[in-house]
């Protein structure tokens, strides 16, 4: 039992990271209407500015500060000087447009900062707490402690200020909001900002655990974006959940079945197995 | 002294189609303006080029300055409020958030002004909470008109208010925008489907045909018209 408990902490730890990556894609797919491939490259880069924050003496909590602030300012850019001239436009265009950021954004963080896997420092000791026989790691609980707190700090914001409201006014009627005066481009610009602020905050936490590389998020993209489906692309809420649930399960499958489906079936459930005369 | 809201040889077009042929009317200050017209004459785009909903041309000016090249975000703080055909009010939002809403071009604290708009509706009161895609259609009517009153419009431009409403809602609306228009001196252009209607709340209205205007004057004279009687009042 305790290995269980050990076990859903640390998949809550990955489920947060997942749940704000995935509440950066729903924040952007609402107010626009398209998925942005970029998320996870976007919040790679914010992390690699952090590195460099680090790297220069910053301390952990202020360099994190400063690259939420970078990272708002450079989605508000991305939104406003990209994405706004093909507004309007077919979803497609813009869902190519953004598969195109990710290739330009990850190249540029090669560029900048080479390939090299790096590390990354923790601002939580990775020493265990024991609560009776389980040992939970710090560390895990900090990243569950803050990703929840972005979160819970959005959701206030978009719940009970004004600025929040003219959001969800122009992800859910733009036509209607300009009527009353809502600068509804902006607001589009805006949730860019928060959702790549969020990414970096998920970034921010991922990178003690993965390790700082240019291919960092890619496959945490992947666990973000069925996240957001499982909770329902349209849904705030439901990318939380659904990143946390996602999380624990995928913990916990690791943990007590050694071997996975594709091992077992490579092909697929139902695909068929090719034969083939040597 | 110059008019509230002045149009002048306005045109409008839906991509290669023209709606407007050069309309010209004018709003006075307190004044409640109907137009009227058959189905396709151009009356809800009128309301769409002044608050920038379609691509026009032309002179429009609220008390002087000039609206035409404005974007409807820029109209809407310039002071008219434009409640558009099947009320559009934010369905998933509350009523009490669609009332804030109305309000965003206002700066400054709001206080009372939800209290003061809502005793014009105290049905809205009671639903507060609610999610306006959950009120009835006159509800939303009401709602409509509540959120374009928390903006303190300088002109609220009103399409179909009466439109699938049941006549006695329909009554209650006209009768809250009589009071609105000789207690608080609220300027309203109206476009109304029911001549019978808008001819009895305004006091001057335009005729619209095929994107031009056909005849103006008073709502008195154009009751007692042949013409106007025979094709918009059924008589």
């Amino acid at each position: 039992m305790a290995q269980f408990w050990q076990q859903v902490v640390s998949g809550l730890a990955s489920g947060g990271i997942y749940a704000s990556l995935a509440l950066a894609l729903v924040i952007v797919y609402r107010s626009s209407g398209v998925i942005n491939f970029a998320q996870g490259e976007m919040a790679t880069f914010a992390t690699f500015l952090a590195w460099t924050f680090l790297h220069h003496g910053i301390s952990f909590w202020p360099a994190f500060a400063l690259t939420l602030a970078v990272a708002f300012a450079g989605g508000v850019a991305l939104e406003r000087v990209v994405i706004r001239p093909v507004e309007g436009r077919p979803v497609l265009t813009v869902v190519i447009l953004t598969i195109g950021l990710l290739i330009l954004i990850n190249g540029a963080t090669q560029w900048i900062w080479g390939g090299a896997v790096r590390k990354f420092p923790s601002p939580f000791s990775t020493r265990p707490i024991h609560v009776g026989s389980a040992a939970f790691s710090i560390q895990d609980i900090g990243i569950v402690g803050v990703c929840l707190v972005a979160v819970a700090l959005l959701t206030l914001f978009f719940r009970f200020t004004k600025l929040g409201l003219g959001l969800r006014a122009a992800a859910v009627n733009p036509e209607e909001s300009r009527l009353v005066g809502v600068r509804v481009g902006w607001m589009l610009a805006l949730g860019w900002g928060l959702s790549a602020a969020l990414g970096a905050v998920s970034g921010m936490m991922v990178a003690p655990v993965v390790f700082l590389d240019p291919n960092m998020m890619q496959g945490i993209l992947l666990y973000a974006f069925a996240a957001a489906v499982l909770g329902g692309l349209e849904s705030p809420v439901g990318a939380v959940v659904g990143g946390l649930a996602l999380g624990v399960l995928l913990n916990l499958l690791g943990t007590y079945f050694s071997t996975f489906g594709g091992e077992m079936r490579p092909t697929g459930l139902f695909g068929r197995t090719a034969v083939r005369r040597v | 002294m110059a008019p509230l809201l002045e149009l002048e040889d306005v045109e409008a077009r839906y991509g290669a189609i023209k709606a407007l042929h050069g309309v010209s009317l004018a709003v006075g200050e307190g004044e409640v303006v109907a137009l009227l017209g058959a189905n396709g004459a151009g009356k809800t785009t009128t309301l769409r080029a002044v608050s920038g909903t379609v691509r026009r041309s032309g002179r429009i000016s609220l008390v002087g300055h000039s609206l035409e090249r404005r974007s409807p975000e820029a109209v809407a703080r310039a002071g008219i409020a434009h409640v558009p055909e099947g009320r559009g009010t934010f369905a998933e939002l509350s009523v009490r958030e669609n009332l804030r809403l109305g309000a965003w071009t206002r700066r400054g604290r709001l206080h009372g002004e939800e209290e003061r708009v809502l005793a014009y509706f105290p049905a809205l009161a009671e639903r507060i909470r609610q999610p306006a895609g959950t009120l009835s259609g006159g509800e939303q009517q009401m709602l409509a008109l509540a959120r374009a009153l928390m903006a303190r419009p300088r002109l609220l431009m009103l399409d179909e208010p009466s439109l699938g409403l049941a006549p006695l809602v329909v009554a209650s609306i006209f009768a809250i925008l009589r009071h609105l228009n000789e207690e608080e001196g609220l300027a309203v252009l109206l476009v109304e489907q029911n001549a019978t209607l808008a001819l009895e709340a305004a006091a001057t209205a335009y005729v619209l045909e095929v994107g031009h205007v056909a005849l103006a004057g008073p709502a008195d004279d154009l009751r007692a018209d042949e013409s106007v009687r025979r094709s918009y009042l059924g008589y």
